[in-house]
This record gives C-alpha cells, structure tokens and sequence, in this order.
C-alpha cells in the first residue's frame, strides 16, 4: 500500500459560496441587514412558502394510495404536462400539434445542464453562448464545461437606468451564427413591434438558438400567465427553443429542485427524438428525478381551488414587493436623497438594481452594514418594516458621503477608433465604432 | 481557434425597396388582454398551410430516437399483457406478498411527522447536502466504531440516489486522479453489472471502460480466479468498481475470505476500490453483515469511494436518496476532495433534493426510529430469503433437470437462475412470467400465490428447451 495518498496532487478548490455572506455572517453590528438573498423572503424575515404548499404536502403524507415507486427518467407525465401548459399556455399551437413537451429536471440547473449537452452534441456549429452578465456565474459555467465560450451582455443599461431590451438586437447582430442566446426573465419585456420583427428576424436568419430562463413564474406580474406571454409569442411565430422554467422558486419549494426544461420543436418527431435524448443524459445523471416537489405542484395546478389560492399567494407577494419599492422611493425622496429614483419602481420582480456607484456600495457595505453585491442589484423583498427606514438612511448617507445620486443620462459616447481601417477589425469583420463609412465604401459594396 | 474569426456574418449595408417605405407602427405590447395586436391564430402554420408552403424543418431534423431502458420496457409489456396469471420479476423494486409496492412504516411515520412539522425552512441544502444525513449514511456504512471515522479521514457527498452518487464520484476521478492520465485510466465493471455502470463513467469521460470476470454460468457461481487474474493483469492505478453486497444481477458475493484474497491483489496491484453499495440490510437482514466487505478495505487501510442507495432498504425509490463516501489517508486530502466535488455538483445539479435525505436522517438519529427502520428492513429480507427457499425446494420436488442451490446461495433482491435466452423467452411468450433476456428474476415477483405457477412454468421450459 503506498504511504502516500492517491489525491496527493488534488488542489484546494477555492470555496463556493458569497463572500458578501460569510462578511455579513460575522458582521456583529445590531443593525446589519443582508439584501441579497436568493429566496424570496416574508415581512418577517423569513424565506417565503406559499400557504398551499403545507397544505398539499399534509394531504399526501395522509394518504393510503401514496408510494416511492420509481419515476419515469424523464419525471412524472402529469408534472410536465400540467407545468408545460402553465408555460405555453392550455389553448397553445403547440400543444395542438403536439410539438411541445419537457423533462422533469433538478432545479433551473439541472435544465440548463441537460440542455447545454443536448447542443453540444445535436447542434454542431455552434460554439458560443451569450449569456447575461448577472447569470454568468450561475448557469455560465456549465456551458464553459461543455466546451462553449461565454460571451456576456447586459440589458441593464447603467446610464439611462433602464432595462433597455432594444439591446437584444445589438446582442443578434453581432452574435455568431448558429450561437445560443441565454434570455434571463424575459416575462417583462416590451418592445415596439418594429423591434420584435428585427429581432425575430435576425434572430431566424442567423440560426441563433434562443435557450430561455424562467427563475420564478409569476413574481414579476402577480399572474403567471400573464408572465409566460412572451414565450406564446415566440411560440406563434415558429421558434424552435428550450426553457428552464424552475417551477420550485415560485412555490416557495427551494429545497425540493423541481424544475421543468420546455422544449418546443417543429414538429411532433423532433419533439419526440429531443426529448429521448434529454432523457439518456438525465438517466446517467440522476436516474431520475425526485417526487416531492413535483407531486406537491402537480397537485396544486390540477386542482382549481389550489390553483386559485396559490395564485392568490403570489400576487400577495408581488404587490408587498411593489409597496415596498414605492416606499423605498418615497422614503428617499423624503430625505431629500439627491438622484433620481424612478427606476426604483420602474423594474419589477424580485431582484433589482439600485443604480448606485460601486464606491457607494463599499461604503453601504462597510460604514453602514447593509450589505449589498458589488453590481447595486438587490433583493427588494429583503427589505421589510423592520429595516427599511434603516436602509433608507443608509442609502441616503451614502449618496451624500460619496458622489452625485444616479441620475439619468446619455450613455458616454464610444471613443472613435485611433486607425478606423486598422488591420484587426478588417480581420473580423467589424465596422469599427464610430467610423462613418467612407464616401468610396459604396463603389465595394455588393 | 483562428478560422472562427472569419465566420462572423458580414452586415450587408443594401437598402432594399421595401425597407424604405413606412409601415404602419403599431404598438407591439404583449399585455394580458391580447388586444388584437396578437398574432394570427395558428401562427405561421396556419399561414403557410393556407399559402401552400411547406413547414420549416427542424434545426434537429438529424437527433436520433433513443432507446428506452430495457427493465421500463418490460415493464411495459407487462403492463399490457391481459393474462390473469402473469408475473413481473424483471422489475427492480421490492413487492409484498400481495405484489404491491411497500411504503415502509417507519417511513409513513416520519413523512408524516415533517409535513406536520411547520418550522422546516425550505430554502436550499447546502452543495454538498444536508450535513445530519451525510454523517448518518456514512456512519450506517462504515460502522460506529471506523477507525477511519475516528481519525477523522472520511467525506461524503449527498447524491440523486446511487446513480448521482457514482457519477459524481466518476466525475472527480475522471478530472483528478491517476495523474495526467485521467479520463484514459481504466475502468473496470464485473460481467455481467447493473447496465447504468458502463452508461455513469462514460459520460462522466473516461474512455476506457473494460469487464472483470465475475459470473461463471457453467458452475452458476463466482468465477474467482478469472477475477483475480483480471485484476493481476489490470493496469496499476485502475478503478474496479465493487458491488459491496447482494450483487446486481447475479446475487452471488464473494465469501470473507474470497473477498480478502481479492483485497490482497488490489493492495499490491495500487487499483482504486468504488464501492456501489445499494443493498445494505436488504441483501441478509443485518446491516453490519451486509457492510462487512466495504468495511473490512477500509480497516485494511484502503483509500476508496462508496456511493450509497437508500432507494432499496428503506423503499424510498422516487426521492433519489444517496451518498457518496470519500476515505482517504488523511482529513487533509479529504477536505481537498471534497472541495473538488463541491465544484463539480455546483455545475450538475446545484443544491441537492431534501425530502428523502430529512427521511433519512431523521430516522437513522433517532433509536426507536432506527431500530423499528431495522425490523422493516429484515421484514424485507425475511420474505426474500423464504422466497428463495420456496422456489427452490419446489424446483427440486419437481425434479427440474439441472442443480438449484445457487437459488438460495444467491443473495438479495435478483437471482441469475441460469436460464437461456430462448427459455427465458419461452416463458414470456408462452407462461407470460416477465423476466430479463439474462435469466435475471427478481424474487420480490414471487409470492405464495404464484410460487407454484412459476416453478412448474420453470420446470417447463427446462424440460422442453434446449
């Protein structure tokens, strides 16, 4: 037996896990408030459940006809048809024609990571995925596994402290061909219809593969049919796509990882061959995925009196976020808090961002104790009646210590390039930025 | 890659005709009252159905079908079969007497107590899972008393059931160990093995999978000495992936002193011991019985991975309850391995399920719980070991040609009865008894009121098949 150890020359991996988490965990200071927590959180501090799910959970556990056969690899039938209906729509063209279906999958992760094999190994000629900023640690990792190269953008424009969608288009028009776009959340996207056909288009035309993410159903409305809309748009208009859709987050369910990855194909025989594959790939991962969490949502979108009272729930939910944005603004503007503060209520769901400088967020962090990630973008249901005067305050000190209160404004304008016809960017094809083109370029035009 | 570079579309700068006159703008709002400014009902189907256009193709036009499991499949057929005397023992699962499934009572009693219990947070587990079951499933494996344990020198990783225990193993091996040689370092499975264990370490990357000798079907037991000869003629640093007891699918376990001549060749051979214990307690009745052979590597001084499936010994099949145990020489190269996997599950499923995992602690940390969980799982057990005993003294009363001991020599849920496959299908065809191409039954298929059909049925199809 060799003395020594067969892992001798495994590295220490560097710890997962927010650092902003552990500071805040050994932050002594009475005051101190987290605002970045991944769940949903209730006025009194705690991670949020939704009423149905006790109820639900008290309901199986009582009765006879329960048991732990195994599942099917790819999940319950019910589960992913009642959760595909939810995402598509009952009256779905898709659910006509029998085009679309899913996989029971372990969390939004696990959709991701079934999906990201499935392209590399059935969508050849695609190597890069555009995935937003926010979402790169999260689900970029496990394209980087796969082999793909992550590619960043962000619809959060920090000048004009908008989620400026038009920025899908830029993304499309430089995007590869054959490339995969990662749309995080797309439930409140509004575009003018000019846009939605330029995007449609360059979106078709380049054989882009939209892969969507839908975190939690339903907290960005209130209603989570009214969320899922835009996904019966691309629907409608021929899109072959997949979509994690973490159908846990929006019961409250975190630790049960029930998730559900959409597939929408052209036709029944793709949809089929797809979703065999997905399936092989979860069979050497999991086997197959666990029951709870996905009898409790069944249960619940099956029957109408559940259904109506989990809905019940969420917007409950959505409209104490909505009121505590409206507070937070208003207490800002109460204290005379230089900056605008519109973008405040202007976005919606659970997370989003303050617009304040990463100096002023050092100083929120270390002076003040609330704690906040370096890119301004917060928890709103974090904030309860407890803390929310003391993160008003907070906020308000930090503005006034360090720098002008954000503010609106036109983006800087992009440098012009020092050689516009430098050699690099006649390599790759790019009209360098800034640089009119020249009166002679129409005579090479083709 | 350089050729990348010049695939980037080029932006064509043509106006054309049509872009230069104004099209009426509307408000492309997708809002709850879908006012009209939808599209059309039926999208472009309708559209190009009523144009006469045909469909886009698929961009997935090319995928293959895949093929389902061969068990679900038989299953399946089973389902459908309408013949009132039909028996399913091709099915994994653990069946009572009157062929259903058991929920196991101690399992009822805790489910119920955690959905009555208000103060359970949902948020996510931990990464590498919930810390009460880890230590628990571990400590039922290697045994209150592991020196391993008391120095401190094992890990364990919470998995989706032993499939994602054994996959997160393979996947740390196939990144860390043996050197640079890594995903090319062999690995070696018993022939025959549970089907998923060459599908596991493949995917996770290793290129080289190979078989060990294992069944000897001419004397329907262990064929030791081609194992041991595997194992002589392995390359040094191999994985030998070991069934810790009750074999799947031939129910036949090396004895303690079989397993300690094969632990001697592994020790001067270096090769890596993977453990897949699915069966412990279900296998004899007594958990420390079934541990004995993980245990005993680990005393003498192994270092060596055991992914644990409680879906079997406490029936918890669709919760995907399992763990896998690290043991190394020191707790330092333990925390490194551990932090390794920790990165590996972040990228595969993140945070692991609960449900399953607080059965199972819940039960394993609390005495009472534990030891009516222990009398469940005998129960099991017992019923298993009558089986065997039955089918087997019917088979000899029939005087069924061939020798039947392996029958109650074999151990746990499976038995390799030695069939053919063209005996095996004339008992699915012809007795509609359900069983796989391998001779494989699962005696939990068996019960007092089909012992008789199904030994005659046996005894039928030896006599007139070939």
């Amino acid at each position: 037996m060799p003395t020594l150890s067969v892992f001798l020359d495994v590295p220490l991996a560097p710890k997962i896990g927010s650092k902003l988490l552990d500071e805040f965990k050994q932050d002594q200071n009475p005051n101190k408030v987290y605002l970045a927590y991944g769940v949903c959180m209730t006025g009194d501090g705690v991670p949020w459940l939704s009423p149905v799910v006790p109820k639900t959970l008290m309901k199986l556990a009582n009765d006879p006809s329960f048991s732990y056969e195994c599942q099917p690899e790819q999940g319950l039938d019910a589960f992913v048809r009642v959760t595909t209906e939810l995402l598509v729509g009952r009256h779905s063209p898709a659910i006509v024609d029998n085009r679309v279906g899913g996989v029971q999958t372990i969390g939004g992760n696990g959709a991701i990571q079934l999906g990201a094999k499935f392209l590399k190994d059935w969508y050849p000629g695609s190597r890069s995925v555009y995935i937003q900023s926010a979402q790169k640690d999260q689900h970029g990792l496990i394209f980087q596994e796969q082999g793909f190269i992550i590619r960043e953008y962000t619809i959060w424009d920090p000048y004009r402290l908008v989620s400026d969608v038009g920025k899908l288009i830029e993304v499309a028009e430089q995007a590869y061909d054959k490339s995969i776009l990662v749309i995080y959340n797309p439930g409140s996207f509004v575009l003018p219809r000019k846009k939605w056909m330029k995007l449609s288009k360059t979106i078709k035309k380049k054989q882009i593969f939209l892969f969507f993410d839908v975190p939690h159903q339903g907290f960005l409305s209130g209603d989570p049919d009214r969320d899922s809309k835009i996904l019966h748009y691309f629907v409608s208009h021929g899109f072959e796509f997949f979509c994690s859709q973490s159908l846990s987050n929006s019961f409250g369910l975190y630790d049960e990882r029930t998730s559900n990855l959409v597939v929408v194909a052209m036709n029944n025989k793709a949809l089929l061959c797809i979703r065999s594959q997905l399936t092989i790939y979860a069979r050497y991962l999991w086997g197959s995925p666990p029951a709870l969490g996905s009898r409790v949502i069944t249960t619940v979108l099956s029957n109408p009196a559940l259904r109506v009272e989990w809905k019940k729930s969420l917007r409950g939910m959505v409209e104490n976020i909505m009121l505590t944005r409206e507070k937070v603004k208003e207490k800002l503007r109460l204290l005379g808090t230089p900056g605008s503060w519109e973008h405040i209520t202007q976005q919606d769901g659970i997370h989003s961002f303050l617009g304040i400088s990463v100096d002023q967020v050092n100083y929120l962090v270390k002076k003040k104790h609330v704690y906040i990630p370096k890119s301004g973008q917060i928890n709103f249901t974090c904030i309860n009646s407890h803390n929310i005067d003391y993160i008003a305050q907070s906020i308000n000190e930090a503005i006034l210590a360090i720098g002008p209160g954000p503010e609106p404004r036109e983006p800087p304008p992009k440098p012009p390039p020092s050689r516009p016809d430098s050699k690099d960017s006649k390599l790759l094809g790019i009209k360098a930025p800034g640089a009119k083109p020249s009166p002679f370029a129409a005579l090479f035009r083709k | 890659m350089a050729d990348r570079d010049f695939l980037l579309p080029q932006r064509s700068t043509v106006r054309t005709m049509r872009e230069r006159l104004v099209s009426p703008v509307r408000d492309f709002r997708i809002d709850a009252l879908g006012a009209g400014a939808g599209p059309r009902p039926g999208g472009v189907r309708a559209l190009a159905a009523a144009l006469g256009l045909t469909m886009p193709v698929s961009v997935f036009a090319d995928v293959p079908q895949a093929q389902p499991v061969l068990v679900f499949k038989l299953t399946a057929d089973f389902r459908k079969d309408p013949d009132p005397r039909k028996v399913n023992l091709g099915v994994g699962a653990y069946r009572t007497d009157e062929s259903q499934p058991w929920v196991l009572p101690v399992v009822r009693k805790v489910q119920q107590q955690i959905a009555a219990n208000e103060s359970i947070n949902h948020e996510y587990l931990p990464i590498l899972g919930l810390p009460e079951f880890r230590s628990n499933a571990s400590r039922i494996a290697l045994g209150d008393d592991s020196p391993a344990i008391k120095e401190n020198r094992i890990g364990s990783v919470q998995g989706l059931g032993g499939t994602g225990a054994l996959r997160i193993g393979a996947e740390f091996l196939r990144r860390w160990y043996n050197g640079t040689k890594n995903a090319a370092t062999p690995v070696y499975v018993s022939s025959p093995t549970w089907e998923n264990h060459n599908g596991v370490f493949s995917a996770a990357g290793f290129t080289d999978i190979r078989s060990y000798h294992y069944w000897d079907a001419s004397k329907r037991g262990l064929d030791l000495q081609g194992m041991l000869q595997d194992m002589e003629n392995a390359p040094e640093f191999s994985i030998f992936v070991l069934h810790a007891c009750a074999h799947n699918p031939t129910g036949t376990d090396p004895t303690p002193e079989q397993w300690e001549k094969i632990a001697s060749v592994m020790k001067r051979r270096f090769l890596f011991p993977f453990f897949d214990s699915a069966y412990q307690g279900f296998a004899s009745g007594d958990l420390d019985k079934d541990a004995w052979a993980v245990r005993y590597f680990v005393n003498e001084g192994f270092e060596l991975f055991c992914a644990q499936s409680f879906s079997k010994n406490f029936g918890l099949y669709n919760e995907r309850v399992g763990n896998l145990i690290v043991v190394g020489k020191d707790g330092d190269n333990v925390l490194r391995v551990l932090s390794q996997m920790e990165k590996i599950v972040r990228v595969v499923w993140s945070n692991p399920p609960a449900q399953g995992a607080r059965i199972v602690a819940t039960t394993l940390s609390s005495p009472e719980l534990f030891s009516e969980w222990r009398d469940n799982v005998k129960t099991m057990a017992d019923r298993i070991l009558l089986m065997r005993a039955e089918l087997r003294s019917r088979l000899e009363a029939l005087g069924t040609p061939g020798t039947w001991s392996h029958i109650t020599d074999q151990i746990g849920m499976f038995s390799f009865t030695g069939l053919s496959a063209k005996q095996v299908e004339y008992l699915i065809n012809e007795k509609h008894i359900y069983l796989l191409p391998s001779g494989r039954i699962n005696m939990c298929g068996l019960t007092t009121k089909n012992l008789d059909y199904v030994a005659t049925s046996i005894h039928e199809a030896v006599t007139k098949i070939q």
